[in-house]
């Protein structure tokens, strides 16, 4: 550079840029490399250049490895179905989960129970006693509690399952792993919620006398089946749209809640059969449902068991007409939402980490 | 041209990420009536084309910022590229971008299972490898701790020590082993030297060259997003080379008293020489 040295910093910042090379060689001739990055790049070496210690390579020769299979995408191979094909991993999730949710809580694994019990216990005060249902609807505890396990099961499901890749967002930043997994991690932990509960229901039938058909059995997991495909379709779709927009954990709640009036637990099938008529339309909407077939479906095995047991009891004891075709339909929807649910996670899990 | 030793093959790859300013309808609104933007692109990485074999260790270096952690999440399979492929033959374990994938909720114990499984190995390969995983992370009595609890350097270490007993094919370490002491990083290397010397391929990030230079027999050097130098495609390249160029590496300019930093005598000795 002519004509004396620069002294100030400002003077050289514009001694460099007037440079005839400075500028356009620098940033031009290497892609990407910023002006400064000589300078940087040399004050990192000085400040890390103890930051990890030399090692020397060992002396024997370097042994050659043969890795068996073809090159293949590192990204993990997701979808539901993989998931089942291997499921250690998933046990492993849920094993944790479980464990998460009772974490430093004196009743621990109780708390899952005395929720959907006092649930029970309010709603039979008010709904039975109160507002005296029980008198028009036999065995009404049993009608409850067919609603009550299946709704639990869903808002478990629902809720868990929406927040799950949020709350495990330090694992699905740094790990290459099926993301499926944490919101079916979710729906494993209802069934293992609401096993017991059945159990429960099972005993008190059996206990007021119970018998069964044909019809009964296949309503059962029927209704099982419906519930386990709604619920892991819902999972899967809101625990990845949950990424993108937080909101939807503040929903769940409130869906779930307006739920447990939208099928018939509280009320017999009765009180919305008197719609018929009138708004038939309403009624078609009401019985689509899939929580409430599967309530249907559950009841048409428990209740109506019962109810048989006790002879006959009138129209009031009775349920929906064509139930296990409206259930084969039902299903066969939620199998298909639950492969629309598929292919909507797989094309939104790709900006997850970066969306975290 | 891909033999079957080729360990990792990374074709043409970009990646960009949104950046969302406004989430919230209040603020979409507001910015909207200012004109301002509701997300920006940036640009990580630039049409990377590289390969690697089987039984390489290659150093990956490069500023803070210049798309190093990236190409690792890439090539570890957590991010996909927007363009190009990015392709691996066996399993792939490492430490990337920065902290151990642990949940923080759960004990050590749990998280050494959880991360042993997402990195591929099954119940019986960890219970057998299980007391040295825990042996070489010397975390000793915090085992059943809760992950939260754990130092940086702790955690560090057991995530260091599950990724590197899992008999991986290809081990990615990032810049991550910093945060641990020094006889736990020379234990690393050591161990690191040793998979090197089965025949594992290695990713190695880090801005210590020396450790690079013994650690590598290949080095990349990544500059805002754009792989400018590959030691084994640029004529007589070496580690020592990749070196050089991502530090200019003409005179040493900065003298030791020079607070300022550059000269201008070196600015302009910088100019001409590239």
């Amino acid at each position: 550079m002519s004509g004396g040295a620069p002294t100030s910093r400002e003077e050289r910042r514009e001694a460099r840029a007037s440079h005839p090379m400075a500028k356009e060689t620098i940033e031009e001739s290497r892609d990407g490399r910023k002006r400064n990055a000589a300078k940087r790049a040399r004050k990192m070496a000085r400040k890390k250049a103890d930051s990890m210690p030399v090692v020397e390579a060992l002396e024997a020769p370097q042994q050659t490895r043969v890795v068996e299979g073809e090159l293949v995408t590192p990204a993990p191979a997701g979808g539901v179905v993989g998931l089942f094909k291997a499921p250690y991993l998933l046990r492993l999730l849920v094993r944790r989960e479980i464990a998460k949710m009772y974490s430093a809580s004196v009743l621990g694994l109780l708390w899952s129970y005395i929720q959907p019990g006092l649930r029970f216990g309010v709603y039979y005060l008010v709904f039975g006693v109160l507002l005296d249902v029980q008198r028009s609807l036999p065995n009404f505890a049993i009608h409850l509690f067919c609603g009550i396990v299946f709704t639990h099961f869903f808002s478990e499901v629902f809720n868990g399952g929406t927040r799950s890749i949020w709350e495990n967002r330090t694992l699905v930043k740094k790990m290459a792993m099926p993301r499926e997994t944490f919101p079916i991690a979710h729906v494993i932990v209802g069934y293992y919620h609401i096993f017991p509960q059945i159990l429960l229901l099972f005993i008190c039938c059996l206990l007021s006398g119970f018998r069964t058909d044909l019809t009964g059995v296949v309503a059962l997991f029927l209704g099982t089946a419906i519930i386990s495909v709604f619920g892991m379709a819902v999972a899967l779709l809101f625990s990845a749209v949950n990424v993108y927009y937080r909101d939807f954990q503040n929903v769940t709640g409130t869906i779930t809640q307006m739920l447990h009036f939208m099928v018939p637990m509280m009320y017999g099938w009765d009180r919305i059969a008197g719609f018929q008529p009138t708004h038939p339309v309403l009624v078609q909407l009401y019985l689509a449902n899939p929580v409430c077939d599967s309530v249907i479906l559950l009841q048409r095995f428990f209740w109506t068991g019962v109810n048989m047991a006790d002879g006959d009891l009138g129209h009031n004891a009775e349920l929906p007409p064509h139930m296990l075709e409206r259930g084969g339909i039902t299903l066969a929807c939620c199998l298909v939402f639950l492969v629309l649910c598929q292919w909507a996670f797989s094309r939104l899990e790709h900006k997850f980490p970066e969306r975290l | 041209m891909v033999s079957s030793n080729t360990s990792i093959v990374v074709d043409d790859v970009s990646k960009i990420f949104t950046m969302h300013y406004h989430r919230s309808l209040k603020q979409i609104m507001v910015a909207k009536v200012r004109g301002l933007p509701l997300s920006e692109t940036f640009q990580a990485l630039t049409d990377i084309n590289f390969e690697v074999e089987q039984g390489e260790s290659v150093g990956l270096m490069g500023l803070n910022g210049s798309g190093k952690s990236t190409l690792l999440t890439l090539i570890n399979g957590v991010l996909k590229p927007d363009s190009g492929t990015v392709k691996t033959r066996g399993r792939v374990a490492g430490l990337i971008a920065t902290g151990a994938g642990f949940h923080p909720q759960l004990s050590g114990r749990d998280n050494l299972f959880l991360n042993a499984a997402i990195l591929g190995m099954s119940e019986a390969e960890t219970h057998r490898k299980f007391d040295e995983i825990v042996d070489f992370a010397d975390i000793g009595r915090f085992l059943d701790t809760p992950v939260s609890h754990y130092s940086s350097g702790m955690s560090a270490r057991l995530g260091f020590s599950i990724a590197i007993h899992v008999d991986a094919d290809i081990f990615l370490a990032d810049e991550v082993l910093a945060v641990g002491d020094k006889p736990f990083k020379v234990k690393c290397m050591a161990k690191m030297q040793e998979i090197r010397q089965q025949g594992t391929t290695i990713f190695y990030v880090s801005h210590a060259a020396a450790s690079v230079q013994h650690m590598c027999d290949r080095i990349l050097v990544l500059e805002g997003g754009h792989l400018n130098y590959d030691s084994k495609l640029v004529d007589g390249g070496s580690v020592e080379g990749g070196i050089k160029f991502l530090h200019y590496d003409d005179e040493e300019p900065d003298a030791p008293g020079d607070k300022n930093g550059i000269s201008a005598l070196a600015d302009s000795a910088l100019g001409a020489e590239i």
